[in-house]
């Protein structure tokens, strides 16, 4: 596995940084330099808050390799709070029948592991509120 | 003449405090009534209720983040003024390769900072907490994060798998004039004392059985007590709330009554029973769990205790700012709350104590 790449992409991949538009303030994830709304230059850092609810989602039992001692696993489509919709997986979901508009929070979690001897991979996944809001 | 004593006090020439605090503990619990049916055919007494549990996604790194962002969001400050990020663990994720840089890289620190990983047994992020106030207390930085976090493992049916927990608590100090309590002073105290120990390569640890009680836990715990008491002129009545390193239920209560507490004043800081043995994260989370609660203008005393063997021993006066900032960030016990029951083949599943291939 590319060792490279995870490194490339930490900054999003630990803690959901994308960027702003400074001409039309659509917020862009996963960063890719270029407004999808107004199509001018954009890369101004921006910190999503984590916070989102479940678009959509679908139960993953034969998972790809690297994936496999985690199945069954959830992954779902997030829509942030800030408006770019994610693909990531579901965690900390014991007996919690999950449901489209489920209002999730970004954690940091393992992704996988090359094996035995290889990286560890970090990453964003979704979970319900620790604490409802208010 | 006898040279006065006072020199063992630590006490840096800038006061330093605490301005942010954030505990973590997984949501998985393994009873000990579980462990007692696979090991001892359900007979005899168990030592705690149960232990959390980490889920199959998380490890001391990941922890350690989600006790870091609850720290940042209490202490309101931004992640790219903290100077060093120091996570204290028995259970790193790598032999070689430093959790605290994957936690600093994730909470924003990264890279105009130092980034280590401590390692002292049970008073590994103790350990951290002195060496903060020093880099914070000396005018070097102006914010430091320390981490007490583990994972810890016992043996398969050996008597530590009762109550190896996971679970910890991540500690930002800064100037003592923002702080939610400030450091009074602290003292150390080590001696070479082999109660306890796990070799590189070995997954489990292994325990002098004779050396765990008298010569170990309570000689250098008592003795940190009785020192930073003592040089600090306090007693057990100038303390609101006492947090003791806590293997087991019965080693912090006994060492209370030993030193003059009223059972009482540990009660905040003893989650053993419900949590575990969460190992270098015990200390910490036991002061989480205090600040959760503490009152403006009350005392506190925190003495850690790691094999080997060691003690550190702090005292902590709260200030007003705490009361508004605990409210920031999840508390102890919205963690304890959250909490769902695994039986022995999960947990071990979990714990990867099971080979798949
Ligand atoms: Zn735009």
């Amino acid at each position: 596995m590319e060792v490279s790449r995870h490194w490339r992409l930490k900054k999003q991949r630990y803690a959901l940084q994308g960027e702003v538009c400074p001409h039309c303030s659509v917020k862009i994830f996963p960063p890719r330099d270029i407004c999808p709304d107004c199509g001018l230059d954009a890369r101004t850092p921006f910190q999503f808050s984590g916070r989102g609810e479940v678009y959509s989602f679908t139960t993953v039992r034969d998972a790809p390799e690297g994936h496999s001692e985690q199945v069954p696993y959830t992954v779902a489509l997030v829509r942030l709070e800030e408006g770019p919709l994610v693909t990531a997986q579901l965690t900390d979901l014991d007996q919690q029948d999950v449901e489209i508009g489920l209002p999730v929070e970004m954690v940091t979690r393992k992704l996988r592991s090359d094996g035995e001897r290889g990286m560890l991979v970090y990453g964003y996944k979704f979970r319900p509120l620790l604490r409802p809001a208010a | 003449m006898e040279q006065s004593n006072q020199d063992r006090l630590l006490k840096p020439s800038k006061q330093v405090g605490i301005v942010g605090y954030g505990a973590y503990i997984p949501r998985y619990r393994l009873p000990a009534s579980e462990v007692a049916r696979i090991w001892a055919g359900g007979a005899g007494g168990v030592p705690i209720v149960e232990k959390a549990v980490p889920g199959i996604d998380e490890d001391v790194i990941t922890m350690s983040i989600e006790a870091a962002r609850n720290a940042l969001a209490r202490a309101s400050i931004d992640p790219s003024e903290i100077r060093a990020v120091w996570v204290g663990s028995e259970s790193h994720p790598y032999s070689v390769k430093p959790s605290s840089t994957v936690v600093a890289e994730a909470i924003g620190a990264t890279p105009h900072t130092l980034a280590a990983d401590w390692e002292f047994a049970c008073k590994a992020g103790t350990e951290a907490i002195q060496a903060a106030i020093g880099f914070v207390g000396s005018g070097m930085a102006r914010f430091a994060l320390a981490i007490g976090m583990d994972t810890a493992q016992g043996r398969p049916g050996d008597a530590l798998e009762y109550t190896t927990g996971a679970g910890g608590a991540a500690i930002i100090l800064g100037p003592s004039d923002e702080s939610l309590a400030h450091f009074e002073g602290s003292y150390s105290y080590a001696t070479d004392t082999p109660d306890f120990w796990r070799r590189a390569d070995e997954k489990y640890p292994e325990h002098g059985e004779r050396f765990t009680g008298e010569p170990a836990y309570f000689k250098h715990v008592l003795t940190a007590a009785k020192e930073l008491m003592s040089l600090t002129n306090t007693g057990p009545e100038d303390y609101a709330h006492v947090i003791f390193h806590q293997p087991n239920v019965k080693f912090p209560q006994r060492a209370g009554r030993m030193l003059g507490f009223a059972d009482e004043q540990l009660e905040a800081g003893l989650l053993v029973s419900v949590i575990g043995n969460t190992y270098a994260g015990s200390p910490l989370v036991g002061l989480a769990s205090v600040l959760d609660i503490a009152e403006p203008g009350q005392r506190l005393l925190l003495v850690s205790y790691g094999s080997g063997a060691g003690s550190d021993a702090f005292s902590l006066s709260v200030t007003d700012r705490l009361v508004e900032a605990r409210e920031k960030a999840p508390s102890t016990q919205d963690y304890i709350g959250r909490r769902t029951e695994v039986d022995y083949a999960t947990y071990a599943r979990y714990r990867g104590k099971l080979t798949l291939s």
